[in-house]
């Protein structure tokens, strides 16, 4: 397969993972032949390839069985994120990040390298530290939404300041199927613990509205 | 294969201590060329806005700014930053703006992270959200087949029936993006087109969009999706139901003037209102761009009220020996 990023984005790329400041780790889970599963491998190829400090490990979803259950890996190709401790902080892909998506992925690399400047105000940490009860934020996106690399960018951030929550990207085109199940017809669409729905890129209060309904 | 576009670097404001001369609120043409002017002038100048292209993000391609034949939409808002950056104008862009006020000569920026910032002069170019229709149906079944951006929802009405409601530029252009997807277009608009000639001929040229216009949508039916549009033709007052999958509306935007509320006067139709110099009615605050209550929503215009605000700002900051 050709090169996915062409050479300018590719240097646009680089120029910004530059300010990464610790090592990432993406486990990324796939069977080989699922839809979009050869081009998410390349693409997370050639974006480790553009800086050191992102490692990539290619696990089987048919074979590597211990890592699925212990990443909790629901649909493939999707891949995880780990800081620099290898710790999961609740960082999902699913489907590939590819198009405007491109910038949600590289916001997930930087923010889980330290490079990446505060995002939220110390009474929004506050409450995201309170959230006690497990999380399951849901974000679906197409590649050509650009208002849906924000929504992902603020379901990672929640996810990543504290450990109930779970942030995943859903491109829901390779997941037809489910975007059905769940009535996907605009995007981003936000579905928190499968009952709370929120549309368009909102702010991370309103997020945490109905997280605190939960 | 995938048309990657990629977003400049964000960076949160960290400078609090720091004071501006002009910071442009907003990120589109207007907010930019605003910037751009303005630092030309020697003016200390920051962009602040949560993301960067306004709402030329929202389209795929550019035909009618001068000097190009056609540009991707992704492309004229790489070169726009790109410039800025030459100039080294910080483009504050990860966080949301969410309280102006003016103190004494200095207008503060209150930002999602707790962060301050603090400028002499500012430039309202917040730009427009998406026009509802005001249609019963529309608000219960918005993300259920209703959507006010074809790029984004377009791959959801695959070999589907859709319509498009709206006359202008934009709505055609939706048109044309969804007639990629859909099976069939109905663009629905209840007057005379208003869109370019030159938009309109290529439309013609597409087989499976039909136009209906003095055509005006009264509701939108269905319970857990769009199902169909009421409709009336104006010429003999007929009803009839118009069976769809989705229904786009593309009617224009609504001014983004929740921050400015209670600081500047407004018209009847909320757009901050400005003299020939891009002043309203608040010294120091200039307006440009959909925010303002200039009729014509175009790149072109936006940008160049941008600059004209950022003149006009410069000076401002002359006569007042600032």
């Amino acid at each position: 397969m050709p090169q996915l990023l062409p050479v300018e984005v590719a240097e646009q790329i680089r120029d910004i993972l530059a300010g990464m400041r610790d090592p990432v780790t993406l486990v990324l889970f796939t069977d080989g032949a699922c839809e979009t599963c050869v081009e998410t491998e390349q693409l997370l190829k050639e974006m480790s390839a553009l800086n050191d400090k992102i490692r990539l490990v290619v696990k089987d979803s048919k074979q590597d069985l211990d890592d699925v259950r212990r990443y909790d890996i629901r649909r493939i190709p999707g891949f995880v994120v780990l800081d620099k401790d290898l710790r999961d902080r609740g960082v999902r892909f699913s489907g590939i990040p590819a198009g405007h998506e491109i910038n949600s992925f590289l916001a997930a690399l930087m923010e889980l390298s330290g490079g990446a400047p505060a995002a939220f105000a110390p009474d929004v940490l506050e409450r995201i530290g309170k959230v006690t009860k497990p999380v399951d934020i849901k974000v679906f996106v197409t590649l050509s939404c650009p208002h849906c690399p924000g929504a992902v960018q603020t379901a990672h951030l929640l996810a990543m300041n504290n450990a109930n929550i779970r942030g995943e990207m859903i491109e829901a085109q390779t997941f037809q199927d489910m975007s059905r199940v769940y009535k996907v017809s605009g995007v981003p669409k936000i579905v928190i613990n499968d009952k709370y729905e929120l549309l368009g890129d909102q702010p991370v209060e309103k997020f945490l509205d109905m997280i605190e309904k939960i | 294969m995938f048309n990657f576009t990629v977003e400049t670097k964000k960076t949160a404001a960290d400078e609090d201590e720091k004071l501006f001369d002009f910071i442009a609120l907003g990120g589109g043409p207007a907010g930019l060329n605003g910037a751009l002017y303005a630092r030309r002038k020697g003016l200390r100048t920051a962009v602040l806005s949560y993301d960067l292209g306004g709402q030329i993000k929202n389209t795929t391609a550019v035909d009618n700014y001068l000097g190009f034949e056609s540009i991707d939409a992704g492309k004229l808002i790489d070169s726009y930053v790109a410039h800025l950056k030459s100039l080294d104008i910080p483009l504050f862009t990860a966080v949301r703006v969410v309280a102006v006020e003016k103190r004494g000569d200095l207008f503060l920026l209150s930002l999602e992270n707790g962060r301050i910032l603090r400028t002499r002069t500012l430039l309202a170019a917040l730009g427009g959200s998406p026009r509802k229709l005001d249609v019963p149906g529309e608000n219960a079944l918005s993300g259920k087949g209703v959507s006010y951006c074809a790029t984004c929802d377009a791959p959801f009405f695959k070999d589907r029936r859709v319509v498009v409601a709206g006359g202008g530029n934009s709505a055609v252009e939706a048109a044309m993006d969804l007639a990629k997807w859909a099976t069939h277009v109905i663009i629905i608009h209840r007057s005379r087109f208003r869109a370019d000639q030159t938009l309109l001929d290529k439309l013609g040229r597409i087989g499976n969009i039909e136009v209906r216009l003095e055509t005006q949508i009264l509701e939108i039916l269905g319970t857990d999706a769009v199902a169909a549009v009421r409709i009336r033709d104006k010429k003999t007052a007929e009803e009839s139901v118009f069976p769809t999958d989705g229904v786009f509306i593309e009617i224009g935007t609504i001014p983004n003037v929740s921050l400015f509320q209670n600081l500047v006067k407004l018209n009847d139709r909320n757009e901050i209102v400005v003299d020939g110099l891009q002043q309203t009615s608040l010294e120091g605050l200039f307006a440009a761009g959909d925010i303002t209550d200039q009729p014509y929503r175009q790149i072109i215009i936006a940008a160049a009220e941008g600059a004209k605000a950022a003149m006009s700002a410069s000076i401002y900051l002359n006569k007042k020996g600032l």
